[in-house]
């Protein structure tokens, strides 16, 4: 397949690392090459966590400016803050619900206004999908699937053999068992949610 | 059983580049391990811990990085397969103990793995370590990618098994922290029984053994130039007369520019794995014949001279450049992008870039500092320090979560170089100004290499005062052990070590230990232990909540809540404690009842009591 570079943002807690592993084990199960690379310094600390998933021929396992194919944001200031890793035929999925950094909380500092940027950016790539991922995680019962509801939208933008039918599976067989349940609810509802792409 | 430990050989297997380095030192049949930790090399040490609980496999964290190489050298000198693994500060510690384990060389194989973090994600320096092969005449293996990550791990053991000298792996973090596809092999069987030839005369580095030893180090250092003239970890690639030479993860860079630019296989391209020292006559005859050479290396331009010098002695005249103006930097970390654009400009190929979207416009994203954690005990230890010397004290301070005390409001950090340098530090403050000195370090730090800074500091009658801010666990790096840690969920045999005794044992008569969160005894108690002259210690101790809440016992604490009608708005609660469990709403306090741990800090600072628990019914 060609190569599809995924830049992935979130915050700490959210789950990035996982959605990646996802993909990877998808890809590794149907023989795609797969690189990935994470970046978690003091995420526990409430700092920002990025994951790079290249699938496809190739050697890098990191993406430059300008360079990724998809931006996958848990968190819509995060997605902002990634926007330079877009050009102009990148698809963005984007979680709208904001997870203010705690200087904003503090008064510290501004969050900016989602709808707006969003206004911006969409102009800007092929396309542009936003939407509450956070409120159909708590549809699951609990708001730690949100990576699976990014994964479920995430899915449209990947072609054979990586299929939804592939991801259902691989969710079954290497997430924790007592979370499978709420993890493919999850990842069904985040599919819906991206039929758009 | 572990998952690093599944016999199945020909399996692809998705890892992380740390847990493909432990494979390959279990595929190579390791037998002991000892690390301390350090980003970004940390996961190899857990995976090598989580093995040692269910095999034969002996691994330690050890109080230091020197001390887990000199662990790993008596293992070696027994005849065992040995390896520590370290970040790339931590060779500075355990370099001294390497430059003569050089000389004496080693019985059994001993592979030192060491992680450069180019771009500093989580160091305080960016320092290159291959410079570490030049400075001991130890080889030096790079890879280039997690697969290869580990089969060079294993062909470590190889090589210092045929050279009888350690062998050093050095990685980036974008190996280290990077995941790919793996194909497992063969494990060798484990040997964990050793046996120790005694042999002073070539054994013990005295003067006259020594000078032995220099030559026969000289005599390996000829041996390791030969092997690596001829290693296939160094290898030639495509043909013509333009020549790029590249290591590490820049060799994935610039193959993939390469196809990028249409150019692929009409370049010669020498990737070096085999590092140090590096292969002289293969770079001479790469060169020969070639027009132009470019070096792609991320860090110092360590191959970069080499090879220019490896030129200059066969007499081959060609422009070779690396770093420089419009060519590459020693700082930070490489991008294929980056390197696509010098190669094209270097060798005057046509090449466009794809643009990245217009951001300039767009409403900055707030920084997202990293900040000590809702109910993290250092933040009271701090706040209480600064409520009773304000500015008017000099804080060094070390290297751990606690660093993050530098930030406003607490403010709390005013010299931080390494570890252990806030209690080595602080005698040199007190002295050469005359104020009062407060110094920080955390209690895995404090093993580490704060107890001869303070022995020192007593035996020379410095005045300052030692806060250890002791959490219970090696928090920063992922909650490892350490000596004066309480492990005994964990069911291992260890001694745990008093940090009272240590300090009283020093001749120390000024100390104290105080629970932060009791937040007014421990301010007055922190006037009383500043106002002593010489040298005093607070014991600030009270449970990281992140790790606490990963034990057996672990339970949240009740959460608390701002109530609103007794609040007027003084917000010492924001401006003072500055815990993330705070938000502002209509210009009124509240606190996310999920991120509290109950931990009542603010509680006790609020003029108004306005801070209640939240009723048990309503708490989910």
């Amino acid at each position: 397949m060609n190569l599809t570079k995924i830049m992935i943002v979130a915050v700490g807690g959210q789950g990035n690392i996982l959605a990646a592993r996802v993909i990877g084990e998808a890809a590794i199960t149907v023989g795609v090459p797969v690189r990935m690379s994470e970046f978690h310094g003091m995420a526990q600390r409430g700092g920002v966590v990025e994951s790079m998933v290249l699938l496809g021929d190739g050697n890098s396992s990191c993406i430059s400016d300008g360079d990724a194919d998809v931006l996958l944001g848990f968190e819509p200031c995060e997605t902002i803050r990634a926007m330079h890793k877009c050009n102009a035929a990148s698809v963005v999925i984007t979680n709208i619900q904001p997870v203010p950094p705690f200087t904003v909380g503090l008064g510290m500092d501004k969050y900016p206004d989602v709808g707006k940027a969003m206004g911006k950016i969409k102009n800007r790539v092929q396309s542009l999908v936003s939407f509450d991922a956070t409120s159909l995680s708590l549809q699951t019962g609990s708001k730690l699937s949100l990576n699976m509801v990014m994964l479920g939208a995430l899915a449209h933008t990947l072609a054979e053999p990586l299929t939804p039918d592939l991801f259902r599976q691989v969710i079954q067989e290497k997430t924790k068992a007592s979370f499978v349940k709420s993890n493919l609810r999850a990842f069904d509802l985040g599919y819906e949610a991206g039929s758009s792409i | 059983m572990h998952y690093i430990l599944k016999n199945t050989p020909g399996e692809k297997v998705f890892m992380l580049g740390n847990e493909a380095i432990a494979r390959g030192a279990i595929e190579a049949g390791v037998a002991f391990t000892a690390a301390y930790p350090g980003t970004p090399s940390s996961e190899i040490a857990l995976n090598f811990f989580q093995v040692s609980q269910e095999t034969d496999l002996y691994f330690e964290y050890s109080a230091n990085e020197k001390v887990s190489l000199e662990m790993a050298a008596g293992a070696a000198m027994s005849g065992l397969k040995a390896m520590c693994t370290m970040k790339h500060v931590g060779l500075n510690v355990a370099s001294d103990a390497l430059m003569t384990l050089a000389y004496t060389g080693v019985v059994g194989p001993l592979v030192l793995i060491v992680a450069d973090d180019p771009f500093m994600f989580s160091s305080q320096n960016e320092q290159d370590s291959r410079f570490y092969g030049k400075l001991s005449g130890l080889p030096i293996l790079e890879p280039s990618s997690v697969s290869e990550a580990k089969e060079m791990t294993k062909y470590a053991f190889e090589l210092s098994e045929q050279l009888k000298e350690p062998v050093i792996v050095r990685t980036t973090t974008r190996i280290n922290h990077s995941s790919g596809v793996v194909t497992l092999g063969d494990i060798q069987e484990r040997n964990t029984r050793g046996s120790f030839t005694k042999a002073p005369f070539s054994l013990v580095c005295v003067p006259a053994v020594s000078r032995k030893l220099h030559v026969k180090l000289l005599e390996n250092y000829d041996k390791a130039i030969a092997i690596a003239d001829i290693s296939p970890w160094n290898m030639v690639q495509g043909s013509g007369d333009r020549l790029i030479i590249c290591n590490g993860v820049s060799y994935g860079y610039v193959k993939d520019a390469l196809q990028d630019l249409g150019q692929e296989g009409q370049f010669k391209i020498l990737r070096i794995g085999f590092s140090h020292p590096m292969p002289e006559t293969l770079i001479q005859n790469t060169l020969s014949g070639c027009e132009k050479a470019l070096v792609v290396e991320e860090g110092e331009p360590y191959m970069e001279e080499s090879i220019r010098s490896s030129a200059q002695k066969a007499g081959l005249i060609l422009p070779i450049s690396g770093k420089g103006k419009d060519l590459f930097s020693r700082l930070y970390e490489f991008d294929p992008a980056m390197v696509k654009k010098v190669i094209a400009s270097y060798f005057g190929l046509p090449f466009t870039q794809k643009t990245p979207v217009q951001v300039s416009d767009l409403p900055p994203a707030p920084q997202r500092p990293p900040v000590l954690c809702a109910g993290c005990p250092h933040r009271a230890t701090y706040m209480a320090i600064r409520e009773v010397l304000g500015d008017d004290a000099i804080y060094p301070t070390d290297i751990g979560c606690y660093t993050l005390g530098l930030l406003p409001p607490l403010s709390m950090g005013d010299f931080l170089i390494a570890m252990g340098a806030g209690v080595g530090t602080a005698g040199g403050f007190a002295r050469a100004t005359g104020k009062k000195v407060v110094a920080f370090i955390g209690d895995s730090t404090f093993f580490h290499s704060g107890l001869s800074g303070l022995a020192s500091a007593v035996y020379n009658n410095h005045d300052f005062t030692l806060v250890i801010l002791d959490n219970g666990t090696t928090a920063m790096t992922g909650h490892q052990p350490h000596p004066g840690a309480d492990i005994n969920h964990l069911g291992l045999s260890l001694t745990r070590l008093s940090i009272e005794n240590i300090v009283k044992g020093m001749g120390i008569e000024k100390l104290a230990v105080v629970d932060p969160f009791k937040y007014n005894k421990t301010r007055e108690t922190i006037k009383e232990i500043v106002a002593h002259k010489g040298i005093s210690v607070l014991i600030s101790r009270a449970p990281c909540p992140l790790y606490e809440r990963t034990l057996p016992h672990g339970k949240k604490e009740r959460p608390f809540y701002v109530n609103h009608d007794k609040c007027k708005n003084h917000r010492d609660c924001l401006t003072r404690v500055a815990c993330p469990a705070f938000y502002l709403e209509k210009e009124k306090v509240f606190i996310d009842a999920t991120a509290c741990t109950g931990c009542m800090l603010c509680v006790q600072i609020c003029p108004e009591n306005a801070i209640l628990p939240v009723k048990k019914e309503s708490v989910q």
